[in-house]
């Protein structure tokens, strides 16, 4: 039971996410190298069907607690602190997701051991653990080793494909009680909706984002001519939506959508993690901007050192040509 | 309201980033410190509240070059009370340093009780912790990140909003104090001429703190193997030319795969 | 005003609204007719609510406060118009009117974000883009011919080159500085660049009301300028060439000034002969609002244009004294989605438009902010394969090409 590798499910709305199965895929070669069990560990109140989903997992630890029902990061992160007591996992991997939001750093503080964020990948090195993590907008990586166990690990998403953690095997359950406060102090009250009569970016083929790089509110209509001519959509980074430029619901990123169309066009996006998590699972990514050390490089297919602003309505030209 | 914001400097990207010699750390010279941009937020949405409710506003930071500028800021945008935490260092990793805040908030006078802390929901440089979540664990009380409103405050809680994913929001009841991570303000952060930061120079006093001892040493849990820039492999295919020509490219490519 | 010599002014930069009728220009200020020739020559005279007219009113009747709560003297683009054709020649747009937009700015309940931005950067990194400073001279390189910079050479030098931002970072701006480097080499001009110590010199910061901004930046400068010895400055800012002349001897600033194009007007017989290239333009000529209006530079530049082979110059209905600003000054360079969201035109698509019907094919600019806003306004209205933009000093560089 100690020193196994534990990785957390994450839920949204019912239903495990896919940077769930990233964990368990990353997870299960960790575990692998160290030759120890892999453990989902898995939380909430009346949700033990979702345990057979997490066949990559050798077992799953099924913490049952109608005070786990809400999505509370200090309320999850008091329960895995007291299963992490109870059975002295080597490495926990949680998903940093906005739901789980800053458990992972409470889980570490109450077990008196490091915890690290931004972890975009795992392996095995002599013997320790190593992680590889994101810093500084994504212009660094760190390499870091945690000297403690249990080692909690805020994992980021796109480590691994999740598919690679998926399986059909249905592990074997345990479910474990943990004992909460009867009266949290922090409590969902309702979720609130995005704004209705929006149209679904998730089923669009074709979409062109919009950054910083675009400089002004104005400039939109240079994006929005291009999205025409493609047949797509357009949608931005957090920025954007932050400046009031495009609604939260064409957000793409950490706290907005996650999108894979076949085509997603980056206009004057740097590429900072928070976007990227959104967005890099499309097809073909081409990236416009006039830093040639933008990090949005390292992920798109293709890239064009140039002003967007200038591209933009060249492209547009061209396409209109092309199509006749 | 009794409002508390921690605020601290990160490396500014917009300087090149170059890794010392020694491959652990950035290299120093290279750096120029700008504060945590979601820490600016963090200020706004505590102005917002003391608007809204009454109040004061304190702003805590650890000591750092430039942070006199962005405490004057504060100070001429609002903030009652501006403080200089010595002892703390900025740099890689925020464990030590945010145990060392929390500490210093207990024992700054007539700091605490306060209704919340706010700070940033994260910064560039959380990589063994973040500090909202810290500072909440060492003070005892509830935390909630990625927060973007504060619309309530009575009976000893707040309505606070918090942003989860594709557009959604919630709506979560926290009993007072807590510590708050502000991914947005309600607002963007207010604009301050540089006149009226010019005059709070003159007016206001910047409080100086010994943070308490013994401060914890940075990075003490972890051994950090090394650090690096992204590598290239991976690295798109890179279109030269002019605009058109490279229109022209892509359009081609586009073609190719049946998306024209 | 043509001239290499500081220009004699009366100092106004002591002048506040509370001591405003204790100073001459304060006295002149009530001697306004309200005539209404100020808001009949401002290019956003039907959408401002307050133009100097009415403020000046608003003033003798102690209702400045009203004024100061609305956003209209955002729309001014500090453009001299007003100044120009004062009949009692008050200095609006020097001294009356960024001193009330001062009061506008503070009192704005939002500041519009792409300007805070652009103020911030200005604060933080000396220029509006938010670029590292360590980046302002790396347009050196590719200059074609050698640059002194004086913090890796600080040998005495005969003319201090202030590039400024625009001509610095912009992309067609650093072409802009690669063919003035050309053309001071070509002439034996013994220059010198600050390069990175270069900052921003504030003007349309200052214009816009933000004069905090302005005074840290001039303290700024100064102290870099006290680190060298230099005759002369020559700068390619239009901006900076009214900060230094009218603002900067406040600070004790005692050097000659001159923008650039005036500058090379004086070298024209050297430089004459070095113009081979025929360049078959017809070219037209927009004055700039700083160096036309503000200072009676109207001659020079088109001297320059006219001793290029090839080249024939045309004039657009408005011109000289009467041209009509590219809508870039006074902030206005980073409001165009504040001026769009209240449904105004563009200034600089008003003004090509004028560029256009008279049917040249160069449309010829002395101003840094100039030609990014005019090839943006060729392209949104379709005009980008009729008539290109191009800078004087490009167009002496590319006649001196053998």
């Amino acid at each position: 039971m100690a020193g196994n590798i534990w990785v957390v499910a994450d839920q949204w709305q019912g239903r495990l996410t896919d940077i769930t199965f990233e964990a368990l895929a990353l997870g299960r070669e960790v575990a692998d190298a160290f030759k120890v069990p892999l453990e989902a560990v898995l939380m909430g109140h009346g949700c033990a069907s979702l345990a057979e989903e997490l066949g990559c997992a050798d077992n799953v630890i099924y913490a049952e607690h109608p005070a786990l029902a809400e999505p509370v990061p200090e309320t999850h992160a008091r329960a895995l602190t007291e299963l992490a007591q109870q059975r002295q996992p080597r490495a926990i991997v949680i998903p940093a997701t906005n739901t789980n939001w800053g458990a992972n750093t409470l889980l570490a503080a109450q077990l008196g051991v490091p915890g690290l964020n931004f972890v975009v990948d795992l392996k095995a090195v002599d013997g320790a653990l190593e992680a590889r993590c994101v810093l500084y907008g994504g212009k660094i990586q760190v390499r870091v080793q945690p000297r403690k166990e249990p080692a909690v690990i805020g994992l980021w998403p796109g480590a691994r494909p999740a598919d690679q953690g998926r399986s059909e095997r249905k592990p074997s359950v345990e479910q474990a009680s943990v004992s909460l406060a009867a009266e949290p102090k922090v409590r969902l009250k309702r979720y609130i909706e995005p704004e209705a009569g929006e149209v679904d970016l998730t089923r669009q083929d074709i979409l062109v984002a919009v950054g910083r790089g675009i400089q002004s509110k104005d400039n939109l209509e240079l994006a929005e001519e291009l999205a025409r001519a493609l047949g797509g959509e357009i949608c931005g980074s957090r920025p954007v939506v932050d400046q009031g430029w495009l609604p939260l619901s064409r957000q793409i990123g950490k706290s907005g959508l996650t999108v894979k169309p076949k085509l997603y066009l980056a206009l004057g996006i740097s590429g900072a993690p928070e976007h990227v998590e959104g967005m890099k699972g499309s097809s073909l990514i081409v990236a416009v901007n006039t830093d040639p050390q933008a990090p949005i490089f390292n992920i798109a297919h293709y890239g064009v050192v140039a002003d967007a602003l200038e591209l933009a309505p060249a492209l547009a030209e061209a396409v209109r040509a092309r199509k006749g | 309201m009794n409002l508390v914001v921690l605020m601290r400097m990160v490396p500014d990207v917009v300087e090149e980033l170059e890794i010392a010699p020694d491959g652990k750390s950035l290299d120093q010279e290279a750096l120029r410190l700008i504060v945590s941009e979601s820490d600016d937020h963090a200020l706004e949405e505590a102005l917002l509240l003391k608007e809204r409710f009454g109040g004061r506003v304190t702003v805590v930071a650890p000591e750092a070059p430039e942070v006199a500028d962005v405490l004057y800021t504060a100070a001429a945008k609002g903030a009652d009370r501006v403080i200089q935490l010595r002892g703390v260092e900025p740099g890689l990793g925020v464990a030590a340093m945010a145990e060392a805040c929390a500490a210093a908030l207990s024992a700054i006078p007539d700091l605490l009780p306060a209704d919340l802390v706010l700070t940033g929901a994260q910064s560039i440089e959380d990589l063994d912790g973040l500090v909202a979540p810290l500072v909440a664990h060492r003070l005892g009380w509830p935390y909630l990140g990625v927060v973007t409103a504060v619309s309530e405050v009575s009976n000893g809680t707040a309505t606070v909003i918090k942003e989860f994913q594709a557009g959604y929001r919630g709506e979560f009841q926290v009993s007072l104090p807590a510590v708050l991570g502000v991914q947005a303000a309600e607002k963007p952060p207010r604009y301050v001429p540089v006149a009226k930061v010019r005059a709070a120079m003159k007016a206001t006093r910047i409080e100086e703190f010994e943070a308490p001892q013994p401060v914890p040493e940075p990075l003490q849990d972890v051994t950090i193997v090394a650090l690096a820039k992204p590598e290239a492999t991976g690295r798109a295919e890179m279109l030269e030319g002019s605009v058109e020509e490279v229109a022209g490219k892509l359009c081609e490519l586009l073609a190719e795969r049946g998306l024209l | 005003m043509n001239q290499a010599a500081p220009a004699v002014v009366t100092p106004t930069y002591d002048v506040t609204l509370e001591n405003l009728f204790e100073h001459p220009e304060g006295r002149r200020v009530l001697t306004c007719i309200q005539c209404g020739m100020c808001a009949g020559t401002c290019p956003y005279g039907e959408v401002m609510d307050y133009p100097p007219r009415r403020i000046i009113n608003m003033l003798r009747a102690g209702e400045l406060e009203k004024v100061f709560r609305s956003d209209s003297l955002l729309s001014c683009v500090a453009c001299y118009a007003c100044m120009a054709k004062c009949p009692r020649g008050i200095r609006l747009t020097e001294v009356l009117l960024p001193l009330v937009k001062e009061q506008v700015f503070i009192n704005l309940p939002e500041t519009p974000a792409e300007l805070q931005k652009a103020l911030e950067n200005t604060l933080r990194y000396g220029n509006p883009f938010g670029e590292s400073s360590r980046k302002r001279a790396a347009w050196v390189k590719t200059a074609g011919v050698p640059i002194r910079i004086l913090s890796e050479d600080p040998r005495p030098v005969d003319v201090l080159w202030f590039v400024e931002c625009q001509n610095s970072y912009h992309p067609r701006g650093q072409d802009v500085s690669r063919a003035t480097a050309r053309l001071f080499h070509a002439l034996g001009i013994d220059f010198a660049i600050l390069g990175n110590e270069e900052k921003c010199a504030g003007e349309c910061a200052r214009l816009l009301g933000e004069t905090g901004l302005f005074d840290t930046l001039m303290d700024y400068n100064m102290a870099v300028f006290a680190k060298y010895k230099f005759n002369r400055i020559v700068t390619s800012g239009v901006h900076a060439y009214d900060a230094f002349i009218y603002q900067y001897p406040e600070r004790g600033f005692r050097y000659p000034v001159e923008q650039t194009t005036p500058f090379l007007a004086r070298y024209l017989d050297k430089l004459r002969p070095m113009l081979t290239r025929k360049l078959p333009y017809v070219v037209t000529y927009h004055d700039s609002c700083c160096l036309g209006r503000h200072n009676g530079f109207y001659e020079e530049p088109r001297a320059l244009l006219k001793a290029i082979p090839g080249v024939r110059v045309v004039e657009m209905v408005h011109n000289r004294v009467n041209s009509i600003c590219c809508g870039g000054g006074g902030g206005g360079m980073w409001l165009d989605t504040y001026y769009k969201a209240k449904g105004y035109e563009r200034l600089s698509e008003r003004r090509v438009k004028e560029a256009i019907a008279t049917g040249a094919d160069v449309l010829a600019v002395s101003c840094p902010y100039e030609i990014s806003r005019f090839e943006d306004a060729l392209k949104v209205l379709g005009y980008d394969q009729k008539m290109v933009v191009r800078d004087v000093v490009e167009l002496l560089a590319e006649a001196m090409e053998a």
